[in-house]
Parts: C-alpha cells; sequence; structure tokens
C-alpha cells in the first residue's frame, strides 16, 4: 500500500464561509498504480492534489489522515511536510510552462534546488533521464524561455521526478497541449513508472478518455465527495454511479457525426460548496433522483475494487 | 548582440540629433529679442550708438548670418566644444558656467538616487516578508513619496536651519570662504550638501520601497516560487529568486531617475540656493540667456542619453530574457 487517504478534509477560508472542497474522501493508491482522477471544474480533484503536497495559505486540513509507505504525512504542517517533498511527494504541475525560474540556467536551477535539499547533482543520472524524454543535454545550459512549450514540459518532468518519490501527482498537465503531444506525455509518464522513477501516481484530468490510456484506477469525484471508483476499464464500461454514466455518454465518439444528434452535456451546474446539500450532492441534477437521495451515500464495494456513493447502484 | 547594439547606437544619435536641432530652436523661435534686453540694459538713448550696439552684439551672437547657416555653424561649435558666450554671466563662455555647476548638481543627485534605490529596495524586500515591518515600511513609504520636493525642504531647511539651528540653509558652501582644497572647505562642502540631500533621498527612498515591496510580493506568487516550495526549497532559495526578478523592473527605474538627474534638482537646488545646474536654468530663464539655455538641456539631453544607455548595457547582463530576444530561441 503507497498511499492511503482516509476520509480527508480540506476547507478554503473565505470571506464568506468555509468552501468544503474535498469533503469527506477515502481512497487508496497501491504500489506501482496509476490512478486517474476524473471530475469537472470545482469538484476537489486539484485540491486533492494540493493537500497531498502543499497546501496554500487559503486552504485548511480538517481533518483525515494521510499514510505513505506506512508513515504520516503532516499535510496540514508545512514545515513539517518540507522533508516529504520531492523526495516522498512530487508533483508536476498545471503551470509547467512557468514553472522554472525565468532568468536562471535550467542546469544552475536544477542544481541549486538539490543543493538546497542538500542532495548532489547525479549529472549521469540527469543526462540519462534527459536523453530519455529526448531532450538534448544543452538544455541545461539554456533559459527556460528558449525552450518550447513541450520542451518545457519535459523538462519540469523529469526535474519533479528527479529524486525517485514514491508518489507523483501530475495535476492537469495535458491541458495546454495538442492531441499528439498529450500522447507523448502519457507514454513518457507509463515509462518513467516503468523505470521506477515513481512507484505510483495520481493522475488528474478533466479529461476522461485519457486517463483511460494511462490509468489503473478511475476515481471519479463530484462536489467535493468521491463518487465512483473502480478499475479503468469497468469506469469506461460498467460504470455504476449516474454522475459516471452522465459523464462518459457526454464525450464524443470517433466517427460519429453529430449533426441529427445534438452531443448532450449535463444539465445542470455543480452545486455551492459554502453551503451544499445535504445528501447526495449529485441529487439536483441526477435523473434517478429519489427521496432517500437526501440522505448521504455511502461509498460501497459493489464489486471487488469498484466503489460506488450512490443509492441505486 | 554587435546588431543589438548597432540599433541601439542608430536610435541614440538620431535622439540626439532631433533633441540638438529642437534646443537650436527654441530659443531663436521663442519671443523676446535677448540683444534688445540687452542694450536696454545699457541704458544707451543716442540712436547711433543703439544701431552700433545692436550690430555688435548682433555680430558677436551670429545672429547677423541667415539662419540656415547659423544652424550649420552650432554643429561645428558644439563639436569643437563650444557652446557660445553667456548673456547672463557675460563674458563668460557657457561651458565654463555649466562646468562650475555640474560637480554640486552630480554630487547632489549621484548619491541621493542610488543610496535611496539601494536603502529602499532592501527595506521594501524586508517589508514583503514581515508583517510588522510591512505595517510601517509601507505607510511611512507613502507619506515619504508623496510629499513634494519643496515641501520636505523647506521643512528640513526650517527645522535644522532655524529652529535647531545647526546646519546651513543656502549655498554650496560658506560665503566667508573662498574655493581651496583644505579639510575646512570640504566639511563646510559637506555641511551646506547635507540637507538638500536628505530632502532629495527621504522622497525618493518610499517610491522605491513602494516598489520594491509590491514586486516581491508579485513574485512571490508567481509559478516558479510555488513550483520550488511544492518541491520543498527552502525560503532563502526562493527569496533570492524572487528578489533577483524583482529587481529588474526597479533597473528600469533607476534609469529612467538617473536620466532626470541632472536637470531634477532644480526645485531642491532653489529651494537651498545650491550652486547647481537647476539654479542655473532658473538663471538662464530669468535672462533669456540663450546660450545658457541650450548649454544646460544640452547637458541634460547627454545626460538622460547616456545613462539609457549604460542600463541597457546592464540589463542585458542581468536579464537573459532580453538576450534571448536578440538572438531569437535556438530550438
Amino acid at each position: 500500500m503507497t498511499l492511503s487517504v482516509q476520509d480527508l478534509r480540506v476547507y478554503y477560508r473565505t470571506l464568506r464561509g468555509e468552501v468544503k472542497a474535498l469533503d469527506g474522501v477515502s481512497f487508496d493508491v497501491a504500489d506501482g498504480e496509476i490512478l486517474g482522477l476524473a471530475g469537472e471544474s470545482g469538484c476537489g480533484k486539484t485540491t486533492l492534489g494540493k493537500a497531498l503536497i502543499r497546501m496554500d495559505g487559503r486552504m485548511k486540513h480538517v481533518s483525515g489522515r494521510v499514510e505513505l509507505d506506512g508513515e504520516n504525512l503532516p499535510i496540514g504542517d508545512t514545515v513539517k511536510m518540507n522533508p516529504f517533498r520531492f523526495t516522498e511527494v512530487s508533483i508536476i504541475p498545471q503551470y509547467s510552462m512557468s514553472a522554472m525560474n525565468p532568468t536562471r540556467k535550467i542546469g544552475r536551477m536544477v542544481r541549486e534546488l538539490l543543493d538546497s535539499r542538500g542532495v548532489t547533482v547525479d549529472l549521469a543520472e540527469l543526462h540519462r533521464r534527459l536523453d530519455l524524454v529526448e531532450l538534448s543535454r544543452d538544455v541545461l545550459t539554456k533559459y527556460p524561455l528558449e525552450l518550447s512549450g513541450g520542451m518545457k514540459q519535459r523538462m519540469v518532468m523529469v526535474i519533479s521526478t528527479l529524486l525517485n518519490p514514491s508518489l507523483l501527482i501530475a495535476d492537469e498537465i495535458t491541458s495546454a497541449l495538442d492531441v499528439s503531444t498529450q500522447k507523448a506525455v502519457v507514454t513518457t509518464l507509463k515509462g518513467f513508472r516503468e523505470l521506477g522513477f515513481v512507484k505510483s501516481m495520481i493522475f488528474i484530468t478533466h479529461d476522461i478518455s485519457l486517463t483511460n490510456q494511462l490509468a489503473d484506477t478511475i476515481m471519479v469525484m463530484y462536489a467535493g465527495k468521491l463518487a465512483e471508483k473502480a478499475p479503468a476499464d469497468s469506469i469506461v464500461n460498467r460504470a455504476k454511479h449516474p454522475y459516471t454514466q452522465l459523464l462518459i455518454s457526454s464525450l464524443p465518439e470517433v466517427g460519429v457525426r453529430y449533426a441529427d444528434k445534438k452531443l448532450t452535456g449535463i444539465p445542470g451546474n455543480p452545486p455551492s460548496l459554502l453551503n451544499p446539500p445535504v445528501g447526495c450532492r449529485f441529487q439536483d441534477r441526477c435523473p434517478l433522483a429519489f427521496d432517500k437521495c437526501r440522505e448521504e451515500p455511502p461509498a460501497v464495494e459493489v464489486e471487488k475494487d469498484h466503489f460506488v456513493a450512490c443509492w441505486k447502484a | 548582440m554587435r546588431q543589438y547594439f548597432g540599433r541601439k547606437l542608430l536610435i541614440y544619435g538620431l535622439t540626439f540629433f532631433v533633441a540638438v536641432t529642437v534646443n537650436w530652436m527654441i530659443p531663436r523661435f521663442m519671443p523676446g529679442d535677448p540683444v534688445a534686453s540687452m542694450v536696454a540694459r545699457a541704458r544707451v538713448s543716442d540712436p547711433a550708438a543703439v544701431a552700433a550696439m545692436q550690430q555688435y552684439y548682433s555680430n558677436l551672437f551670429g545672429f547677423d548670418s541667415p539662419l540656415i547657416s547659423q544652424y550649420f555653424n552650432f554643429w561645428g561649435a558644439l563639436f569643437s566644444g563650444n557652446f557660445g558666450i553667456s548673456i547672463w554671466a557675460y563674458p563668460l563662455p557657457v561651458a565654463d558656467v555649466i562646468l562650475d555647476a555640474v560637480p554640486y548638481t552630480l554630487g547632489l543627485m549621484i548619491p541621493s538616487i542610488l543610496l535611496s534605490w539601494f536603502v529602499g529596495n532592501w527595506a521594501g524586500a524586508l517589508a514583503a516578508r514581515r508583517k510588522l515591518l510591512d505595517n510601517t515600511v509601507l505607510p511611512i513609504g507613502y507619506v515619504l513619496t508623496a510629499m513634494p520636493y519643496m515641501w520636505i525642504a523647506i521643512l528640513l531647511c526650517w527645522g535644522f536651519g532655524v529652529v535647531f539651528q545647526v546646519l546651513p540653509v543656502a549655498g554650496g558652501y560658506s560665503f566667508a570662504m573662498q574655493p581651496n582644497l583644505s579639510w575646512e572647505f570640504v566639511g563646510s562642502l559637506l555641511q551646506h550638501w547635507l540637507l538638500p540631500f536628505t530632502s532629495l533621498f527621504l522622497v525618493a527612498l518610499g517610491g522605491w520601497a513602494i516598489g520594491m515591496r509590491n514586486m516581491i510580493i508579485y513574485e512571490l506568487e508567481a509559478d516558479y516560487s510555488n513550483y520550488l516550495a511544492a518541491l520543498g526549497a527552502p525560503h532563502r532559495l526562493i527569496r533570492r529568486y524572487a528578489f533577483r526578478n524583482a529587481v529588474l523592473p526597479q533597473i528600469t527605474g533607476l534609469a529612467l531617475q538617473l536620466g532626470v538627474l541632472v536637470a531634477g534638482a532644480l526645485v531642491t537646488e532653489i529651494v537651498f540656493s545650491y550652486p547647481g545646474l537647476g539654479s542655473l536654468i532658473l538663471k538662464a530663464i530669468q535672462n533669456q540667456d540663450f546660450f545658457l539655455l541650450q548649454g544646460t538641456f544640452l547637458f541634460i539631453v547627454l545626460g538622460v542619453l547616456i545613462a539609457n544607455f549604460v542600463i541597457d548595457i546592464v540589463y542585458v547582463i542581468v536579464d537573459p530574457r532580453t538576450r534571448a530576444g536578440m538572438t531569437g530561441a535556438t530550438t
């Protein structure tokens, strides 16, 4: 068991009250597992990713435990969390294009970063990994601005995984890329796992079809809660939660003409997380909603490794 | 690199040419006749004498030749270092009058601009990371930067010169002395320098501190800072990067300040009767002294251009983005 998250609650402090962005989420990620985390904007997936490595100033750890390789992660304490960052938990951020200091040569930045963590640079290993992502070695003597977007992305991927972390969080890293580059990124991430650079991975995206290419398990979140978690192929073919079903049915299919049959999304909007509704949070948009949905559905294991939080499942 | 500086030099050359031309045009096309006023000052009533004087002065200042040759003569004289003869300080050459005033202005402005820049950046950077300091540095900064130069100058005059009577309030050195190389004279220079320097220093300080504080906070929120923090880099490293990047716009600001340096102390110099270029400009305007005015303006134009060129070079050294802009990305 690499990562174990128990009933994690992380709220945002705002002037109007607490926004319950992550409200009681439990899941495990096994050794060597790639977990795809999907859901629409504001469902709490980025909050979850950030909570596991570095909360920003507005975030508050309310309750819940996170264990990594059997050790408790002090996620609410930014100082105590520091020794774990980079070495145990690492992140490829959403903003790879601007993640590197524009006024430092990349090689020097990497060296200064590693020095500050008390690690000496293994230049041979760094070169090997650059070769692996097909970056020429002289990127190290360049400034970030001299690299293309795709090159920056690959460079950040190399930096983030340099210390072989147990857990890698990849947060929406493909959002700004074209389809062929997305494919390359996904292949690289798979390669990183095969070569043991990372033990397990949480791949956060709103693109459920891309998740399917990479992830072993897919977790769908809705309004700060877990909706469904199952092996990738079960989610895509045998989804149980009405939200997952609607999410998948609203994906366009290759070769289908949508002239006569309009592609529909899911009507309605997610609820405000400032004062979320009691019970199932999807009830207002759910075509199957009934009286029981006023109570909160627990996440139940309906088949092996297939968890669903829905009364109808 | 060579192309970049070539282009820059061309632009500066062009600017210099236009500025000098405008500088030549303004006094000649503005209303008022300096020769007439010089003759009038002599209080001569005999028309023949007046005509003779007018002819003498016109010939002396070169007003009797056609405009176009006056213009070319002006350029010719310029390159031989001849700025003409001052009307106000007649018969001293303009170059001498200006050179006498320049050390006072530079001695006042360079230390005040550079010191306020260093101290302001340091205070601003410190304020950006400590709440308590932020709550004191920021309001003080706003008050300082909002103060008009002459107002704080007058306050200082009144406080140190009149109430405490510890520092002199007028002149570049004691009126009882002749300039010479003695400790006594240097001491007197410093005494007279202190108050105008302090007034310029204080006002500029506030602006730098506020600017630096805001830039640092912006840089600490930037993506690269967040990424470093997520990878567990210590605050020290993140702050070092933030400081370095935040200082870049401050360097541009410094360039602008250095550019107006020569004329910048005009009001302050007048308040303290300090014998620099600012006082000179005032006197030149009051006396319709074309040549002196032209000379000082030319000096200012040169100052602005040289300062900007120096900063261009500094910027290329400190900001790799300008360097890459010269060559373009290689991949």
